[in-house]
């Protein structure tokens, strides 16, 4: 493993609060995603990947952005690893560099309609922005 | 008795019915809901990140001056409750240094997780009582079947929203049937109907929403309730089959302050 990577590994298990190594590898979070069909990459394998370091395809891959923070990961895991909060980190570790912004302030009126609450849009903002 | 109130954007917007019945409901229940004075947006989701400052400065700020008040914080709208709740969570644990700093952006004043959070249906279950509920009923709901959504924000993560069984909650249910209606129980009520999601995938969130909305109709539900503007928008909006309408609509309809 690269050093950088070491540490940005590292970097995002201390941000996550997650301990990767208590998961079992039964499957469980992935079972139950609910954004599971539009990822490339789904909660289990965000958790086996942090853990051996093999972030770079993590960082690239728009799974990052199909989290609906929904939590159903967190509440049915049965070793209580929390993968929504790597999922998180490994976000922030993009989303958090200059110009990296995956929702732009601009692109956002053409996705309005009359209806859309302002919750959605704050939402969205929060988890793809800086 | 007084509760301090956290409103949150969407229902002062597009969600006016979910405010303005909790705040009319309340009132014939003896409770005033005291809004919090130059409250600030909530952001609509947590971080859960534990380096993250600035996300969670607004919800503090509304702890904090509940906390002055000596009052519970309560908000009706599910995605506000989340994030105060979580924050709450989050302002308790010293183990967490964001904690500490944030309290730096709010001297002289400080904050460590005093403040009581709870949601509207807390309000009515723990502080009022849905037996008194049944007794201010003037407009029976006899015969309606009613399917409660309660999403995700209401309940998880479960360790920290400790609301209800996370996976067999019950809050909903008791309270459709204190207003004379009958609850329907269904397999996806608290499954996530896509979220925030519909800017990024409108049909994830359409995929989402309708497994919801046809599940319940399959059940027989008449119409469905929720406490989430985002809930209703995406459950109507990818064309539920039944009406889909705030819990708090449902409230004031038996209690006879429905327009």
């Amino acid at each position: 493993m690269e050093n950088s990577n070491k540490n940005l590994c590292e970097e995002i298990i201390r941000r996550s609060g997650v301990n990767p190594r208590k998961c079992m590898k039964c499957g469980k979070c992935s079972g139950t995603c609910p954004a599971y069909d539009e990822m490339e990459y789904h909660p289990h394998q965000f958790v086996y990947m942090v853990e051996s370091g093999d972030i770079e395809p993590l960082l690239k891959s728009k799974s990052i952005y199909r989290c609906l923070t929904c939590f159903a990961c967190v509440d049915r895991c049965p070793r209580g690893v929390e993968p929504a909060k790597l999922v998180e980190a490994v976000r922030l570790a993009v989303v958090r560099e200059q110009g990296a912004n995956h929702l732009k302030a601009d692109d956002i009126p053409q996705l309005l309609d009359e209806d859309l609450p302002q919750q959605a849009i704050v939402s969205a903002l929060r988890k793809y922005t800086k | 008795m007084k509760v301090s109130y956290f409103p949150g954007c969407t229902l002062k917007t597009k969600a006016k019915d979910l405010d303005l019945y909790a705040r009319k409901c309340a009132e014939v229940l003896g409770v005033t809901l005291e809004e919090i004075e130059n409250w600030q947006c909530c952001g609509g989701v947590f971080t859960t990140s534990n380096d993250e400052l600035a996300t969670k400065l607004s919800s503090v700020r509304a702890l904090s001056e509940a906390n002055k008040k000596g009052q519970p914080l309560v908000s009706v709208c599910s995605a506000c409750h989340n994030v105060l709740k979580q924050t709450n969570q989050m302002m308790k644990d010293d183990t967490i240094p964001a904690a500490n700093h944030v309290n730096n952006y709010i001297a002289p004043d400080s904050y460590n997780g005093e403040t009581e959070v709870i949601h509207y249906l807390e309000l009515l279950r723990d502080k009022i009582g849905f037996d008194k509920i049944k007794e201010k009923v003037v407009n029976p709901l006899t015969g309606k079947k009613v399917a409660a959504y309660y999403g995700c924000l209401l309940l998880r993560p479960g360790k920290v929203m400790a609301m209800d069984d996370v996976e067999n909650p019950t809050i909903m249910e008791d309270l459709i049937r204190a207003l004379g209606a009958e609850p329907v129980i269904y397999a996806y009520r608290n499954e996530c109907c896509g979220g925030y999601i519909t800017l990024e995938s409108k049909e994830l969130a359409k995929a989402k929403s309708q497994k919801v909305t046809s599940n319940a109709a399959d059940k027989g539900a008449e119409v469905i309730v929720t406490a989430c503007p985002l809930c209703l928008y995406n459950l109507k909006k990818n064309g539920s089959p039944v009406p889909v309408v705030y819990i708090t609509e449902l409230l004031a309809e038996a209690l006879g302050v429905k327009e």
